[in-house]
């Protein structure tokens, strides 16, 4: 395993890891949202197989529960209803660790392989090594990672590293009833894609498509949309997401220096992320749950 | 099901309507989505709420609740008036062409021999005309005005869309939708599957929706064929294998009837008025062999003391004096009438009708004994837990006994899922601390109860002692043995006609047509006959091999009967024996028998016979006409629910309701428009499984908190938002749950009124690991189905305001 | 968190699982900075039916057992049986979350009784349970046992003792549980198959 990390953290580009063994297959989760029936299998499954176990919450008037993902919650289900041509679409999400080719989480990390970035492309975050600081959470172009009050180390998705390595598919993607959630080589789930998306465009969904944004360098946990040209429809799924100008300002020109002042100036700006959030994303999720 | 879950991929069309499988089988719903993706089909869902099956659907149809089969005779008149219908299997494989007798009538809502007194029908007149040898007399021109296929006609026709938007709420653009999607599988080589649960059971009128949809699928040639049938989805895991088994008021396993004290005097009594004869010349009439089943049973029952000279122990079965079903006991149980009741994981409190009828009749028994894996609330039931069980423990003298038992990972035996296969399960581990198996548990108290009676002597010992229990560990029977036992076995070496020995003394018999009459076979449920033969455990098998890429599995596990996979799959051919699609072929015939990738559901007789597709029926046909079968009626008609929104039937204003509906008179608490003005309907959701999954904290975290769906329209004018604490009443109690406030529920025009509907997810009491909350049940009211008891949670009526 | 080399074979639930481990290079440190171990190494696997609805799918039960006899069986783990031919592998919410009932704080260990006017539940013994129960039962049944009716036609019945069966029981339990209702002379009979 130590062997297949492509990319770390904080770590200077001329210490290159080992790359001698690179038939590795990008791999992928395809969640096919137009067959989910947001049954929230994939939230209990991945909570079972991680051994986690939020606190149970309340009901505040929708059936998002956890309401939030969490330290505890790495993936939770957002449900969406929307009219269209006066007949109403329930759009459900599961919502998650994207698996960034990019990862904004890993260059925005100031310590040394506690991100990582294996060769079939998952995204680990190496709790062990979390120094807490927060600014992957900064980094993140999805809001996804979330830290711990008690440790407070921030935790994510692993797209279940540990049963990848042995060849097993992430417990979200086993559990799924309606095989809405598809794992495989990367190439693989995009020729899936284009057969569900021509499925669907002959149901009369004309925008009907595959995200997989290019903003990030592609993700290894896409989707097929209903409505792929209005992803936001989805629970704020963001149109073309890129990763924070701060952190490719401070990873692509300042890295080797590694300035404190910047690290400084960034931690300023990531804990107000912190505290006040992604303003515009929260909107719209209000919105969507009143 | 007739059917099976795998199956339903071979659909063209899915119908979902009285049932939300998305929600409550969402892994058996993989094969309506599979159906969608590989084989083009589309998926309708039909439902007062926008469920998660509806969001996957290609079409959601709103409906009143409670008015399904004003829909569905729609859908009917639809069929008929626009000729999509499948001719030669309704010519041949139904009564469409059987005559009716003259004095059968329906007028102004009731069908003739209606006693307003009893509340019931003399159904003499429900029948074929006879010919003087007793068989059903037929017209295969259909133009006989007394001919099945015209009194439907007529009977439907009163249900045009106008009528349908008119009590139903639905547009007519959209019940328009409907029709056309399910008329184009009148096509010979399209097929629609209807899956239904407890969407249509739980209403007074819930078999009768459920004849509805069947009379549908035979007008269209549905039944028999791959991808089609009707398909209740049970509800808990072993619902076909209890109901199999009989463990109700007046049946015994393999749906023979335990003897009544009015009808069945003695054992030939028995026999003669149980056993049917064939109505058409030369069909197979397969409950022709009723006696062979039951002389098997009681020797299963009675072993050596039952014998030929004491009618095989006939007299030491109880026999019954009325239906006693649970809603009958909790009444008698309120009324004081019962002294003791062993409860085996059974959440009484949250599952019955009228929770606070349910907490005073369990108040008044002297013993109670909770047989459960788990703490729940009818174990507890004395407890004062605040609003939420506000009861006055120091006054309820019961003596409540709890017993631990196992759940599913500590036990080993079979369940039967839905689609019929009995499957065998091992044990993981051993139940928790002193807990015991809940085989165990039984046992324990069987023997218990014997010893006293075998030392101190007592009332009735012959019943209680012959009854067999010839186990190694008679407190601990291994499931192995309990199963072969229902499997049965030969007493006698067994011989064919031409006394070649066929079974050995002592064997297993290989399947129920080896079964006899006369003592020599015991079998504890026919049924299950095949399941462990010599060959082995057939219910473990494993071989997921699926030759025919129907999705049959014929060697995964055993199905009923006899390991058949689709029922009537004689049906699936014409009646020269091709089948009707090419390219889903099941069953053909190879020139001298019956070939293919299922058990064939029929004879030896070749193609072009006389004899019909349905071997069970007398008839040997599907029946759109039910005769005597149905409390209300043999046609299915409209009637609204005993609390209804509209407080009129506008088809026929002086027969409101099921005429025939039992109404107790601890019962007899209906709750007026003018009181509560909404119709409620309670359901499960995908994150719990009833009250059970509360106990469960990965489930109490994905649904924490008892809440209610309510449309936007209900939310501005009881003025609440979404999240606040809402109170919601009837005439029988009141619960308070937080207000999900959602596009998925509508307001529906009926009857020249608005109606709303107020959505109840039922899993949520006052223990286990959710946020502590009131049970729905104390809503609801405890009125059931005519013909099965089984309680109107679909349709009730609610007042809402902000808590 | 470090891990030191005998919590890890802890983990690992066996000396010999340890050892293989650490010879393929997995070596404490290492594995667990990289990813988190395969929990399911040297667990034993035992095939069973889900117990919520009547989908029947395969279930994939993993207990830890360390062999040596005076251990018990602990399920840590279950998911779907990938060769079920309905279930494929899948699990619904229910099903995904079943080792929370299986380990649920809500089981009942041992038998109890609450006596009439009491607020509270005493622990008893098996013997205790059981002869208490079977006493009721006797004295209620030799009270109000009808053997036969007005008619004369026999009958032997209990009308005062009613049995409500589960419907997660196994067939097995079920013919147990309908021979023990008629043999008692049960008609007040049911299963909660329809709710």
């Amino acid at each position: 395993m130590t062997q297949d990390i492509i990319q770390r953290s904080a770590t200077n580009c001329l210490t290159q890891p080992p790359q001698v063994r690179d038939f590795q297959q990008k791999v992928a989760k395809l969640i096919d949202t137009t067959i989910c029936i947001g049954c929230k299998a994939c939230q209990v499954a991945c909570s079972e197989w991680n051994d986690y176990r939020p606190e149970v919450g309340h009901n505040v008037g929708v059936y998002d529960n956890p309401a939030d993902l969490g330290p505890k919650a790495w993936t939770v289900m957002r449900y969406n209803e929307v009219v269209e041509n006066g007949k109403l679409q329930w759009l459900i999400r599961k919502d998650g660790c994207m698996h960034c080719e990019d990862p904004g989480c890993l260059k925005a990390c100031p310590v040394p392989g506690a991100v990582v970035k294996h060769a079939n492309g998952i995204v680990s975050f190496v709790s062990e090594l979390c120094t807490g600081c927060g600014y992957c959470i900064a980094g993140c172009p999805f809001d996804v990672p979330r830290q711990n009050p008690v440790d407070k180390r921030v935790y994510k998705c692993t797209l279940c590293v540990d049963r990848v390595a042995v060849g097993q598919e992430p417990a979200c993607a086993k559990t799924c009833p309606t095989n809405a959630i598809m794992f495989g080589s990367k190439e693989d789930m995009k020729v899936r894609a284009d057969e569900r998306i021509g499925e669907l465009r002959s149901r009369g969904f004309a925008n009907a498509g595959l995200y997989d944004p290019q903003g990030v360098g592609g993700t290894h946990v896409m989707y097929v949309l209903h409505h792929a040209d209005r992803p936001e429809l989805y629970s704020g799924l963001p149109k073309d997401p890129t990763i924070s100008p701060m952190v490719r300002f401070w990873k692509g020109a300042f890295k080797p220096l590694a300035a404190v002042g910047f690290i400084a100036m960034f931690a300023a700006a990531a804990l107000h992320y912190i505290g006040v959030g992604p303003v515009a994303e929260d909107d719209e999720e209000e919105k969507n749950h009143d | 099901m007739t059917n099976h879950w795998v199956d339903i991929k071979n659909a063209n069309l899915v119908i979902v309507m009285g049932g939300n499988p998305a929600e409550a089988h969402p892994v058996g719903f993989r094969w309506a989505v599979d159906a969608k993706i590989h084989n083009n089909a589309k998926i309708l869902v039909v439902d007062p709420r926008f469920t998660r099956s509806a969001a996957v659907a290609d079409e959601h149809v709103p409906l009143r609740s409670g008015t399904d089969i004003t829909f569905l005779l729609g859908v009917v008149n639809y069929l008929i008036s626009n000729d999509k219908i499948q001719h030669e299997y309704v010519l041949n494989y139904t009564n469409a062409s059987f005559l009716v007798r003259d004095d059968f009538e329906f007028n102004d809502g009731l069908f003739s021999g209606y006693d307003a007194q009893k509340r019931t029908y003399d159904k003499t007149s429900w029948a074929y005309q006879l010919d003087e040898q007793g068989f059903a007399r037929r017209d295969p021109s259909l133009s006989h005005p007394r001919c099945v296929w015209n009194l439907l006609r007529e009977h439907a026709s009163r249900y045009t869309p106008d009528v349908v938007e008119n009590i139903c709420g639905t547009p007519q653009d959209r019940f328009k939708v409907a029709c056309e999607m399910i008329a184009e599988t009148a096509a010979p080589d399209k097929t629609m599957t209807s899956m239904y649960a407890l969407g249509w059971t739980e209403h007074t009128v819930g078999a009768q929706n459920i004849r509805t949809m069947a009379i549908i699928q035979l007008l269209l040639g549905n039944i028999g064929m791959p991808g089609g049938g009707i398909n209740a989805l049970r509800g808990h895991t072993n619902v076909q294998g209890i109901t199999d088994l009989g463990i109700m008021a007046t049946a015994l396993p393999g749906y023979l009837t335990l003897p009544s004290e009015k009808q069945h005097p003695d054992l030939q009594t028995f026999l003669s008025t149980v056993t049917p004869k064939p109505l058409v010349q030369g069909q197979v009439n397969y409950w022709g062999n009723y006696p062979k089943f039951f002389i098997s049973l009681l020797k299963s029952f009675y072993g050596d003391k039952a014998t030929p000279e004491n009618d095989f122990g006939f007299d030491w079965l109880p026999k019954w004096d009325r239906l006693n079903d649970f809603m009958y006991t909790m009444s008698a149980m309120e009324d004081g009438k019962l002294n003791g009741c062993i409860c085996q994981g059974v959440n009484v409190l949250a599952m019955f009708p009228d929770s606070n009828k349910s907490t005073r009749a369990l108040s008044k028994l002297k013993y109670f004994v909770v047989i459960d894996p788990l703490d729940c609330e009818t174990a507890s039931f004395w407890e004062n837990h605040g609003e939420h069980n506000d009861v006055d423990t120091a006054s309820i003298q019961t003596e409540v006994f709890r017993l631990p038992s196992s759940c599913f990972a500590e036990e080993e035996g079979s369940l039967v899922n839905s689609g019929r296969w009995l499957q065998w399960h091992w044990k993981g581990a051993d139940v928790p601390g002193e807990g015991r198996d809940d085989g165990e548990n039984i046992a324990g108290i069987m023997m218990a109860v014997r010893h006293l009676y075998e030392n101190e002597g007592g009332k009735a010992v012959e019943p209680l002692l012959n009854m067999s229990w010839d186990y190694v560990d008679p407190e601990a029977p291994s499931a192995e043995v309990v199963t072969k036992e229902m499997n049965g076995r030969a007493l006698a070496d067994l011989m064919d006609a031409n006394g070649n020995i066929v079974v050995r003394k002592g064997q297993q018999l290989s399947g129920f047509g080896q079964l006899r009459d006369d003592g020599t076979t015991a079998c504890g449920c026919w049924i299950y006959s095949g399941s462990w033969t010599e060959a082995g455990n057939q219910m473990a098998r494993r071989d997921n091999a699926d030759p025919s890429g129907l999705g049959n599995t014929p060697n995964w596990a055993w199905a009923w009967p006899l390991n058949r996979r689709v029922l009537y799959n004689r049906a699936s051919m014409d009646p020269m024996g091709n089948p009707w699609d090419p390219k889903r072929k099941l069953l053909w015939w190879n020139g001298t028998a019956w070939t293919g990738y299922d058990v064939p559901d029929f004879t030896a007789a070749p193609p072009g016979s006389a004899v019909t597709p349905f071997i069970m029926q007398s008839d040997g046909v599907g029946g759109l006409f039910a005769q005597g079968k149905m409390a209300e009626g043999p046609f299915p008609e409209h009637y609204e629910p005993m609390e209804t929104p509209i407080g009129t039937n506008p088809l026929h204003p002086g027969v409101v309701s099921n005429p025939v509906v039992r109404i107790m008179k601890n019962d007899d608490n209906f709750g007026d428009p003018s009181q509560y003005p909404y119709v409620a309907t309670s359901y499960r959701l995908t994150e719990h499984f009833h009250a059970l999954t509360k106990a469960a904290k990965l489930n109490a975290i994905t649904q924490p908190e008892a809440f209610a769906e309510i449309s936007e329209t209900l939310a501005q004018k009881v003025g609440v938002k979404a999240g606040d604490t809402i109170r919601i009443s009837s005439s029988r109690g009141f619960i308070k749950v937080k207000a999900v406030v959602t596009k998925r529920v509508q307001m529906l025009k009926v009857n020249g009124q608005e109606v709303e509907t107020v959505g109840l997810p039922i899993h949520w009491g006052f223990k286990g690991e959710t946020v502590r909350g009131y049970m729905v049940n104390r809503l609801t009211t405890a009125v059931g189905d005519a013909n099965t008891q089984t309680p109107e949670y679909k349709a009730f009526l609610v007042n809402v305001e902000k808590a | 968190m470090q891990i030191n080399r005998r919590q890890f074979f802890k983990v690992c639930s066996g000396g010999m699982a340890g050892t293989t481990l650490a010879a393929l290079g997995f070596a404490p440190g290492t594995a667990l900075a990289q990813a988190r171990q395969f929990k399911l190494l040297r667990a034993r696997e035992i095939r069973n039916t889900c117990p919520y609805c009547s989908v029947g799918c395969g279930l994939l039960m993993y207990s830890k057992n360390n062999g040596s006899g005076n251990a018990k069986d602990t399920i840590f783990h279950i998911e779907g049986d990938p060769d079920h031919p309905i279930s494929r592998g899948a699990l619904c919410p229910k099903g995904a979350g079943l080792l929370d009932f299986v380990q649920s704080k809500d089981r009942l260990r041992y038998p109890e009784v609450r006596e009439p006017g009491t607020n509270k539940w005493k622990r008893i013994s098996w013997d205790e349970a059981l002869s208490r129960i079977a006493r009721h039962i006797k004295d209620d049944r030799d009270a109000n046992f009808i053997e036969r009716n007005a008619e004369g036609v026999t009958v032997n019945r209990l009308p005062t003792l009613s049995l409500m069966a589960s419907t997660s029981i196994t067939n097995e339990v079920g013919f147990l549980t309908q021979k023990l209702s008629r043999a008692l002379g049960l008609v007040h009979v049911d299963c909660i198959a329809r709710v």
